[in-house]
């Protein structure tokens, strides 16, 4: 990854610089989501930032380095691994972790694991339940973090559209959508009882297309599973199933080389791939004004029951 | 430029050629925020979903997701669905809380609130509308102007949403006649006058008759499309939302920088970082920080990507100065001239948003930019009369009411007026046994200086409201005439006493005889205002007393005394004069 190196190291110029009188709608996102960021590590006694390795969260660790520069972030990261991420991010994971020098904190459901649970023994719906929900928040409970980041946007989804910057949880992680406590202005009410939790969504305002073009015009790495490249790819109909994990194979099924890329990161056998010649950022955003379907469209999870994600939600999920 | 976008084109041969012509493009987009308001049903989140259509801003996976659902006509989207995202709300047929929505034009980008009309959930459209540059009132033609068509305007004018567009919604169930739009039109800009002139925020209103449902005059003029509604020649809704003025008026004001946290990496650095709220800053430039009052010069501004020679709102900055002085996360650095006030007492707006009522024995957390004081309200002004657009005076404020309050703050704190700033006079109330956001607030007046000292102890200044007096009478003013014997009138002012209340005695017999009526009522007139209870007294025959207070009227035996006193503290309560039932009981 050459490109990470560069970035991080650029030393800040000494020399002060002009700035344009008028600010771009980036500019005023940035700006936005650095506040919260300000605000949630000063308000809060054990802060983490929870971190997917997907786009969503490197725009997000990006913003944290710039928020609180030159002093250190001041929170951990948090990853939730359910055993099925892809290599290639695992290996992006640590390197980023330890480029930024935020301390990283892995969590796994490791008795779910070892179980053998997987979503095609068990449904998507109880795979997700058992390694993303529970373990989150097995590991936010171990840890005792009162407020938790978390990159998701509120054009992922139509339930996410609707969920507060800072989202209040009970005790048991659950949100409660039709009791959401009013958010005027750019007060976030911070008060939580014992055992309650604060979700915070910094990009909550984000679009997809604002998360590619700050990445581009940032020149911030990200995994290289999200550009155009010859892929050994289960082919069914539409759908490409990236050859991961194993029991994703079907009897006599051989994978094929496909020119592919994938547009969201989940977990390998729950995340197809598209066919794509996209091989740069711009390339990527072309794409995505000609896109008809959304992001998560290639998300099996998402669908798999009418206002899936708003049940995962109350249940405790991201 | 020209090199460096040939340079580009040749990069991505034809088709880079135009995806760096759009990145360019999009460098240069603002930002617009607008939300919806209006009465229940009166199809908001229809034209959010149909403004989201037509302009291709909503994916295929996302319009198969609700076709054949909702309560429209079959083969017909309901377009609420788009943004009704909660199970709930597409069960209900309603919207129950702020729906975020996303889209661009070529000229601009654009954030949506799409807020709920039931009265219910009144503060999710104040949270809405909060961070809102503009509203889109609904007026469903086929009902007209609902009380709560004016409630949201006057929230939407309270929070200072400067630009008000007002759609005249569902014209197709009207047969898109012209005289309906007009009457709408001229009623609702005679209310939005009367709410300027009581918030003292005019604003600009236009309005526009349209179909959500079939999309005329949403993104495309309906006289084009479909030939519907030819009598209108302006504007497409679209048309406007892209021509309103951009946001960034906060530059022009005086700098205001409320402290989030002290950046402190190593010995070498101390740097105070926040988001610039209003105005702008140079390196050089002298600022105060308040509420110590102590003076500094700006050394550098610093930001990841290197440092400012200026900056201005709203940017998120990091400041540095040259020399040591005790600032911590909640104070505020600003400009030298301009200075804001430090107070403890200040005047605000509220709209409360709590079950539990406003309840002034009980102390709030007040959060205001970067900090939160403990806070008690020492009087209520007055309560909004939506209905009929006045004050009135009420004791306390419920859920969904807009009043008028003193606060008490237990410690100073820099601010300024919301009507001159959105960011530094706003403000909210929370509970600290819930830890529920009570109430959101707006600045109208503060008491005090420019630097933190010695105040006025007594809590509250300007003329006494109705809400103080009841505070220290335990009663509200009111006439209660009294005609019969002389000592049982004698006893019941006696009961009052006994229990706090504080009485004073009208002889209208003597008044009446000596021709005073119209002097009479002056005076009952200035007692009752002053928060008292006016014995409006005459005498009358032997066996029985006679009552009258807030248009009950009661007869009693005059034998049985201890009964008619009772009777006489219940009347009381009743007609509201009593408010709690500690006076009526003897
Ligand atoms: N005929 C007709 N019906 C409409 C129009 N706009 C909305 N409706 C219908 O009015 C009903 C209410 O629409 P919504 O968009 O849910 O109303 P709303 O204002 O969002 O309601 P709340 O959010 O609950 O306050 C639905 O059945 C719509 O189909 C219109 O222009 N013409
Ligand atoms: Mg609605």
């Amino acid at each position: 990854m050459p490109a990470v190196e560069t970035e991080i190291l650029r030393a800040p110029s000494s020399a002060s610089r002009p700035l344009p009188r008028r600010l771009n709608h980036l500019r005023l996102l940035e700006a936005e989501s650095i506040h919260i960021l300000r605000e949630v590590a000063s308000e809060f006694e054990r802060p983490v930032m929870l971190y997917s390795i997907g786009k969503d969260s490197s725009v997000m660790l990006r913003l944290a380095q710039k928020a609180f520069y030159p002093a250190p972030i001041p929170f951990p990261l948090l990853h939730i691994d359910t055993g099925f991420k892809f290599r290639e991010m695992i290996v992006f994971r640590d390197e980023m972790a330890r480029q930024v020098g935020a301390e990283l904190l892995v969590w796994r459901n490791e008795p779910a694991i070892a179980a053998g649970t997987n979503p095609i023994a068990l449904d998507t719906r109880r795979c997700c339940a058992l390694l993303k929900t529970q373990a989150l928040l097995d590991g936010l409970r171990h840890y005792n973090f009162d407020a938790a980041f978390g990159g998701a946007r509120r054009d992922e989804e139509k339930s996410r559209a609707k969920e507060r910057i800072y989202s209040f949880r009970d005790a048991a992680g659950q949100w409660d959508p039709k009791n959401q406590r009013p958010e005027l202005w750019n007060l976030y009410n911070a008060r939580i009882h014992p055992g309650e939790s604060i979700r915070v969504f910094p990009l909550s305002n984000w679009t997809e297309m604002d998360v590619w073009q700050y990445i581009h015009e940032e020149n911030i790495p990200v995994v290289d599973l999200y550009f155009a490249k010859e892929r050994p790819m289960y082919v069914r109909g539409d759908a490409l199933l990236p050859i991961e994990q194993d029991f994703v194979a079907r009897p006599g099924e051989k994978p094929q080389m496909v020119k592919s890329r994938l547009r969201s990161l989940g977990c390998s056998p729950c995340t197809g791939a598209i066919r794509s010649d996209a091989e740069t950022i711009p390339a990527i955003i072309d794409e995505l004004i000609s896109f008809r379907s959304s992001e998560r469209a290639n998300r099996v999870i998402d669908h798999d029951q009418d206002g899936s994600m708003e049940i995962k939600k109350r249940e405790g999920y991201f | 430029m020209l090199e460096v976008t040939l340079q580009i084109a040749t990069e991505m041969e034809d088709k880079g050629f135009e995806i760096g012509e759009f990145l360019a493009a999009e460098r240069e987009k603002d930002l617009l925020r607008f939300s919806t308001a209006g009465s229940v049903d009166d199809g908001k989140s229809t034209l959010i979903g149909r403004l989201l259509y037509d302009t291709q801003s909503v994916y295929d996976d996302q319009v198969r997701s609700i076709e054949g659902k909702g309560t429209t006509a079959p083969g017909q989207i309901d377009f609420a669905l788009l943004t009704d995202g909660l199970r709930a709300e597409r069960e209900q047929g309603i919207t129950i809380d702020v729906a975020y929505r996303y889209f661009s034009t070529a000229k601009r980008k654009f954030i949506i609130a799409d807020t709920p009309g039931h009265e219910q959930y009144t503060r999710n459209m104040a949270t809405g509308a909060s961070t809102a540059d503009a509203a889109i009132v609904l007026i469903d033609a086929s009902k007209g102007v609902q009380i709560q068509s004016r409630r949201h305007a006057y929230i939407a004018s309270l929070l200072r949403v400067r630009h008000v567009l007002v759609a005249v919604n569902k014209m197709d169930l009207i047969a898109y006649e012209e005289s309906v739009f007009r009457a709408i039109e001229a009623e609702f800009r005679a209310i939005l006058a009367q709410i300027a002139q009581d918030t003292g925020t005019a604003v600009e209103a236009h309005f526009v008759p349209v179909s959500a449902l079939k999309g005329d005059n949403v993104v495309h003029r309906a006289a084009k499309t479909s030939g519907a509604m030819p009598w209108y020649d302006g504007p497409a809704l679209l048309e406007l939302l892209e021509a309103l003025p951009a946001i960034n008026r906060t530059q022009n004001t005086s700098f205001r920088f409320p402290v989030q946290r002290v950046l402190r990496p190593d010995h070498t650095f101390r740097g105070f970082a926040g988001q610039i709220a209003s105005g702008a800053i140079r390196v050089g430039e002298t600022v105060t920080a308040f509420p110590s009052g102590r003076k500094a010069k700006v050394e550098r501004i610093v930001t990841f990507d290197g440092d400012l020679e200026e900056a201005f709102a709203p940017l998120s900055i990091t400041l540095v100065l040259d020399r040591e002085i005790d600032i911590s996360r909640g104070d505020l650095i600003a400009d030298r001239e301009d200075a804001p006030a430090v107070a403890r007492n200040i005047k605000a707006s509220l709209v409360w948003m709590d079950q539990r009522p406003l309840d002034s024995n009980r102390r709030y957390l007040l959060k205001h930019t970067s900090h939160t004081v403990p806070a008690s309200i020492s009087s209520v002004e007055h309560r909004v009369d939506l209905g009929a657009l006045r004050h009135e005076p009420a004791p306390t404020l419920r859920m969904n009411d807009i009043g008028a309050v003193s606060l008490h703050l237990l410690q100073p704190i820099a601010l300024d007026l919301y009507r001159d700033n959105r960011s530094t006079g706003a403000l909210i109330l929370i509970d600290p046994e819930t830890n529920a956001t009570v109430a959101a607030g707006m600045v109208t007046a503060a008491q005090g200086q420019t630097v933190a000292g010695d105040e006025d102890e007594s809590g509250a200044w300007g003329r006494v409201t109705a809400g103080e007096r009841e505070a220290r009478w335990g009663h509200r003013g009111g006439a209660l005439e009294l005609t019969g014997p002389a000592e049982l009138i004698d006893a019941v002012e006696r009961s009052l006493f006994a229990v706090g209340a504080v009485t004073s005695l009208v002889d209208a017999d003597e008044l009446d005889r000596a021709g005073k009526q119209q002097f009479r009522d002056a005076l009952a007139d200035a007692l009752v205002q002053s928060g008292l209870i006016a014995l409006i007294a005459r005498t009358g025959e032997d066996g029985a007393l006679t009552a009258s207070a807030g248009g009950f009227d009661i007869t009693l035996d005059a034998q049985n005394q201890m009964h008619a006193v009772t009777a006489i503290h219940q009347l009381l309560r009743r007609a509201g004069i009593f408010i709690s039932s500690e006076g009526a009981d003897l």
